[in-house]
Formats: C-alpha cells, structure tokens, sequence
C-alpha cells in the first residue's frame, strides 16, 4: 500500500464567510491537515475566506502549477453545489478534474452543529477521509458518444404532439407512436378549456393535422413500443404496429365502412361509455390519422365467420381481414415520454355512488355530455337521456387529496369544477353546488375565472362531502340525490338535494406507468408519476441520459403547462442533437476478464441490460455506454473482477479509514 | 464511567437521496449528533458488505445505511439490493458476535433532511446504549484487514 509515490495533495479549507469559519476552526483545521496528514503526501493547506470566488479558485489553480499538485481537496460545501466550479479549476490549471474532490463541511458539519471543538474534530475526520480517498482517484475522461439525429415520442396527447411539432420544425425526424387509433390524448376528449372556454377541438385539431401531415413526423398509431435497447444517442426501439386490418395506403378515410358496419359497440375509451361506436371506427371526426382501425374482438366476421359488410362496400379495397401486428424496428437517439395519465376510477369512493346511483357522473363523462359532438349532442341531460337538471353538485378532490387514495392535489380538478359550473348554469341554468376543500386557482386568469363564476350565482360550499345517497329522510328530498356535507365555514352538517352530481375525479398514473418505465429504464415516484432529473431545475429530463418525460406522465397538470414541458422536452433534445455527441460522467464498472471466473451473479443484478454474459469466452461484460454507475455489481463480485470508476473499492476503503484517524500516523513510524 | 461515551458511526449514503437529504439538513440549519461521518456512494446498491466490516474492525461503534425509499430508487430497483445485503449482513454480524443492531438501514428521500437529522440522532443514541464495539482496538494489534475477502475465490 505504501509503496506507491506518494502524491502531492493540496488541501483548501473555506471560511465560507461566516458560515463554516462560524462553527469550525479553519485556520486550525488547515494547519492541522498540514501537520498530520503530511506523511500521506499534503504539501499545502490553506484556508480561504471564499474558495469558490474566483481569487479562490486562482489561489489553486497557481498551486497545481507552481507546486506541482497531483490532487486537491476543497474543504467547503456540499460537492452537489461546487463540485463542477473546482473541477473546472482544476481543469483550466491542466489538472484531470476527477482528481479533486470536496469535502463536505458546510452541509455536513458548521450547520448541523454548534459545538466548535465537536465540530472541528468531526472536519478534521471528514478532511482525513477526503484525502485519503483522493489519493485513491484515478485520472477519467468524460466518455464522448455520437448522437442519432431522430427522436421518438411516446403518447400523443397534447404534450407529446407539440414535442414532436418542435423537434420536427427545426428539421430534425420524429416518430410519434400512439397506443389509441388517434392522436389527441384526453384533450380531444373535453368540451371547452378553462379559463378562457376555448372549444377543445378548435384549437387542438390543426396541431394534430399538422402532426400527421408533418413531412419530418413518421406517425405511429394503433401501435405501442414493445422493446428498447441501447443507450443515450443511440437507442434501438421495437414498436409493435398493431393490425388495423385496414390497408393505410388505400384507404382514403372516407367513412363508408364505418357507416355500413351492423355492429355497435359502447365506447369505453372515447366517450366514457355514454356512447356507441361501430366494430370499425374512427373514434372521433377529427381523428388523425383518418383511418379507421377494426375492433377485432367485436367485428362479426371475426367472431362468426360472417357479415364482410365493410369489405363489400369500401370503394378502394382498402380492408383487409388477413392484416398481422407489424414489429418496426427504428433507431433514434433521444425519447421523450408523454403517456399521460389515467382518470381516478370514482368506484372506489364507494360512499359517492358512482356506477350504483345513476345520476352520478365522472368529470370525463361530463366532458362528453357537454361536448357539442358528444352522445347527445351537447345536452346536459341526466342519466335517462332526456331530463335537464334543475340542481347540480359538483364535488372535488375525489380521490385526491385524500389518505385513502392518493394524497396528492391533481391539481387541475378546482379549474375543471369551476368550468363545470359556468357550463351548467350556461346552459341549463340550474342551480350549481361547488363542495370544495380549498379553492385552487393559480395561474394566469385563473383566479379571474373563479370571480366569474362566484358572480354568475354558483353556489360554494366548503367541506369535504360525507356521502352521496338516495336515501331521502324529507319530502324535498324524494327523487334526488342527496349531498351530506359538514359545512366548515357554516360550521354545521347540511343535506343538499340535487339531480345530478359530477365527481371532479383526480388524475393517477396510467395503469401501466411502473411496466413503462421499466422497460424505459427510468423511475417512478412512490405515487407512479415519473420521476424527473430534478423537481424544480431539471423537470423534464431523467436519470437515465437521453431519456425526457413531459405533461401528465411527470405529474398532474393542466395544458398550459403540458405543453410548455412538451415544447422543454424538445428543446432539451435539440441541444442534445446539435451538440452531435454527448459527454457522459465517467462513473461506470468494466469488468477485469482476467479476474472473472463467469458465475455470472452480476448478471441478474443489472436493471440497465449494461450487463450481458460473453458465452464463448465465458467471461461477462458491461457495456460502458449502457452503464449508468449505480455500482450495485461492483459490490456483488466475488471475485472483485468488477472495478467501479469514480467510487471503487480501493477509495472507499481509504476513505473509511481516514474518517476513522487511521491514516494519521506514518506508516513506517 | 463518569464521562458519557461518544460513539463513531460510519454513515453510506446514496447520491441521489440520502446525501442530498443531509444536504438538505445542513440547508435548513437541522441540528443533529455529530458522531456520523459519511460516505457518499452513487446507490446504496454500491454497498459492499465488507465496508461495513472494514469501518466495525477499524473503530467504527455503528455502520448507517441509507438510500432511497423501496420504489424509489434512481437506479430503479437498486436499493432492493442493498436491503438484501443488509439482512444477510446482520446474519453474518450475529454470527461473528457482533450485536446486528449496531448496523442499521435508513430510507431517507432528497427531500426528507428533517428524517435524516433525526434517523442520525436516534441511532447514535442506539449506539450509545449498545457501548464501545472495541474491535478496532484489538484489530490494531492484529495484523489489519486491508483488502476485502475477494482472495478465497479463484479466477
């Protein structure tokens, strides 16, 4: 162990101001570091009022050249803060930047004690630790990989349908793949949007019919990616093209299928089971793509044997019944996820009625009973498909907000509430009941739209609703549904009857979010939205390179703010595909083939398929770019073949040894 | 003993999690036993048993352990692993006579600075009670443990 030269190390001891100076004795910690860890090859330690300011910064820099200093430690704040700035010093005085390193003093050590004499023993361990560990470090390079100029988008919601507008304006190739017939996600679905009561379609159509007719957008609908391999600028991507057993090159959308097909079917997807749609559809009249797509396990012929009827009339020969899954192969270099999110299935607040008391409605089937190309064209009417309503309770928070469900806010139900309301009393002029927890309107003009409404006569209650029954005690009662809520401002139970009542149902994950992620190799919160690089500095980025998440899939939003993580998402591809390659940290395990004697435990432990087993030689091997550091096989070895850069056995040892003072005496004392 | 023992506890920390979340203690001024000293490791993943045994033989009283939440982790499942290697590792303490408990795992999110604050004191305090692990003491005058068991498994 000792015989290796011994490095010439640089310590750095900041004040920080006050901050660290304030609780820890620097100039004692420095002469310390000097004296007693000089036979571990220390020849300067310095302390410095601010190490990051750029006199600090010059003051190693004229170290490394003059003294000739083969590793620094900065004794100074959190390397999370500072790492990059001394790394970068390090760097310009023609130092390997991985060969400095921080020692925690700040964060770890003046802030978190008051003791002085404590809190310099505990310096005096961390410093110890830092340099013993530092000695250990090995020169890296940052690890250079092209980058493939295409990008996939994964969900065509509005997210991901202005990701791929962005990306494919600025000239560069997009595949945009679509699980549902169409493009549109749950905004085609809606009426209006709050706040401004923009009709939904008007303005989301043309981005779809800019999507599919983009020259640089490849659309994939029907179609769902079954496989991803490669990493970061180069990923290899399967999408499974489900048959449509309609010929895409013939048909000319034209809708004789549909029309001429003797099978109706209730629309569980696309209009919340309030309506009917044939065995071949097209699940609304805007859709993009406008070919239909044949619901094989409703379709007579597939079921009987029989029947045709599409086949017969359409005028191009464009359906065929023979049609397989297609698997495409694409190669890109970035993905962007914008797989939405799923409605909270108000069944489960059983105490609300929702599939048991008819007249109770989820938020989306209201979306479709207001929607002028809804199933009724627009009539808010009750469950019977005539009546109007004279009263309605809107309720909110259902499934949000709350222990028993998810505790999260879902953030745009207040909105929807508040636009349910101005709807209803638009046209129906019924007396509308909002039971609310807190009233959350942020955002631009969102406020305004909650005074709008208070002043259009809508009724607020604040309190969260007991229980939804029919179980009338009072004659007013009888034939309605009643509200039981404890009215906290009022400060006492009420009963309030109404005909119908609407369930703002919060949003979750979609059902399939942890599988997805898998098989993206990336993160989900213990909620199941993704999880992002940084909640509030890096949004829509991952921890996993190359891979970006946007709009509902990262968590509960409304569309403002889907598409402008949409239109990030992109920006963050384009900077990755102009930059043409990317720089990668070089913390990775590599496998010494020498050292491994093929027992392949590692191999199971890897969630990045970096691992893979060489069978001809028996030996395995990890794929650097695939890699993402986590060390997991480095500690697994037995055989200690794995060699982790950045945090190998050989610097954490050393570093255990330093915090415990058992580098301070020479060696060869 | 008059004087109350101030126990050494070696403290492994996820990058991701954990040691942002005592970043995040630090941040907030959350006041916490000084007796830890961290590691700062990619993935409590990166968690070799025999770290743990190299800080008990070489004068650590404790060994913390801390990485993200089950489901969690930044490297998807990682921490599962360590929680594997944990339980077996406190067979293997109960084995050597050590007291398990002086080994301990600790989830703590990025933005749990306050839970990491107090996991560290109430631990010390665990610590405290178990008193000196003294192994350090004798394995001075043993000839020291300097590489981990990898020697025993032939190539």
């Amino acid at each position: 162990m000792s015989e290796k030269k011994l490095e010439r190390v640089g310590v750095y001891v900041c004040h920080c101001g006050t901050n660290i100076a304030g609780t820890v004795d620097v100039e004692g910690l420095a002469k310390w570091s000097a004296e007693k860890l000089k036979h571990q090859g220390v020849v300067i330690a310095r302390d410095y009022k601010f190490m990051c300011s750029s006199l600090g910064q010059e003051l190693i820099e004229k170290d490394i050249k003059e003294l000739g200093l083969t590793r620094v430690v900065v004794a100074a704040c959190s390397p999370h803060l500072h790492e990059k700035t001394f790394r970068t010093a390090a760097k310009n005085a023609g130092l390997n930047p991985y060969l400095v390193e921080l020692a925690s003093i700040r964060e770890q050590v003046s802030w978190v004690h008051t003791d002085k004499v404590i809190a310099t023993e505990k310096a005096k361990a961390v410093v110890a630790g830092t340099v013993s560990r530092v000695i250990e470090n090995v020169p890296l390079e940052d690890i250079k990989v092209p980058i493939n100029p295409n990008t996939l988008v994964v969900g065509g919601g509005i997210a991901g349908i202005q990701a791929a507008l962005e990306i494919a304006n600025a000239g560069f190739h997009v595949y945009l793949v679509e699980r549902e017939p169409s493009i549109g996600g749950h905004m085609a679905q809606f009426d209006k949007t709050f706040p401004t009561l923009d009709c939904s379609a008007c303005i989301l159509t043309p981005r779809m019919v800019e999507a599919g007719t983009h020259p640089n957008i490849t659309l994939l609908t029907w179609s769902e990616v079954t496989n991803v391999s490669g990493y970061v600028g180069n990923f290899n991507v399967t999408i499974k093209k489900k048959a449509r057993f309609v010929i895409e090159e013939l048909c000319t959308g034209c809708g004789i299928c549909e029309e001429k097909c003797p099978k109706k079917v209730i629309d569980e997807v696309f209009e919340a089971g309030l309506g009917y749609r044939k065995a071949v559809y097209t699940p609304f009249a805007q859709a993009v793509p406008r070919y239909p797509v044949m619901d094989k396990e409703n379709c007579t012929y597939f079921l009987k044997g029989t029947c045709k009827a599409c086949e017969k009339f359409c005028p191009t020969g464009a359906i065929d019944f023979t049609q397989q899954d297609e698997f495409i192969n694409v190669e890109v270099g970035n993905i962007i996820l914008t797989t939405g999110y799923d409605l909270f299935d108000a069944r489960r607040v059983s105490n609300y009625g929702y599939g048991r008391l008819p007249n109770v409605f989820t938020s989306l089937e209201f979306e479709r009973l207001s929607n002028a190309a809804g199933p009724t064209n627009g009539n808010i009417v009750l469950r019977d498909g005539k009546t109007t309503p004279k009263s309605v309770g809107i309720i909110h928070c259902v499934g949000s907000r709350d222990k028993n469900f998810n505790n999260y806010c879902s953030v745009i139900c207040c909105m929807q509430g508040l636009k349910f309301a101005h709807l209803v009393h638009e046209r129906t002029g019924a007396t509308v009941y909002n039971f609310y927890i807190d009233m959350r309107t942020a955002y631009k003009a969102y406020d305004e739209f909650y005074q709008r409404v208070l002043e259009e006569g809508t009724l607020f209650v604040r309190g969260k609703v007991a229980e939804v029954t029919n179980a009338a005690r009072y004659e007013r009662e009888k034939g309605k549904l009643i509200i039981q809520v404890e009215d906290t401002l009022a400060g006492k139970q009420r009963r309030i009857p109404v005909d119908m009542v609407i369930l703002s149902s919060g949003l979750q994950p979609r059902h399939d979010a942890k599988e997805v992620g898998k098989l993206f190799g990336i993160s989900c919160s213990t909620d199941g939205w993704f999880t992002e690089k940084h909640p509030k500095l890096d949004p829509v980025a991952t921890m996993t390179e190359g891979i970006f998440i946007a709009g509902c899939a990262q968590g509960p939003k409304d569309i403002p703010s889907s598409v402008a993580q949409g239109a990030a998402a992109s920006a963050r591809v384009l900077d990755k595909i102009l930059q043409r390659e990317v720089a990668l940290e070089p913390i990775k395990a590599s496998v010494d083939q020498e050292l491994c004697s093929g027992c392949r435990i590692c191999n199971g432990l890897c969630p990045f398929h970096a691992i893979t087993f060489l069978e001809d030689r028996m030996v395995t091997e990890i794929n650097p770019a695939l890699c993402q550091g986590c060390g997991t096989c480095v500690a697994a070895c037995p055989a200690g073949a794995i060699g982790g850069t950045g945090f190998s056995d050989e610097q954490i040892m050393a570093q255990i040894d330093g915090l415990l003072f058992r580098t301070l005496e020479p060696v060869e004392a | 003993m008059t004087e109350q023992f101030e126990p050494t506890i070696i403290g492994f920390t996820c990058n991701w999690c954990s040691y942002r979340a005592a970043d995040l203690a630090g941040t907030a001024r959350i006041k916490y036993a000084p007796n830890v000293r961290l590691i700062r490791m990619m993935c409590s993943g990166r968690l070799d048993p025999t770290f743990v045994l190299r800080a008990l033989s070489s004068g650590a009283d404790g060994v913390m352990i801390t990485g993200c939440h089950p489901g969690e982790c930044h490297y998807i499942e990682q921490n599962y692993k360590a929680l594997r290697r944990y339980l077996l590792l406190k067979r293997v303490l109960k084995g050597l006579g050590i007291e398990p408990e002086r080994v301990k795992l600790v989830w703590a999110s990025a933005a749990e600075g306050v839970r990491f604050a107090s996991e560290t004191t109430l631990f010390v305090e665990e610590i405290r009670k178990l008193g000196p692990l003294n192994w350090g003491k004798y394995s001075e005058q043993l000839p020291v443990i300097s590489e981990p068991v990898h020697e025993e498994v032939p190539a």
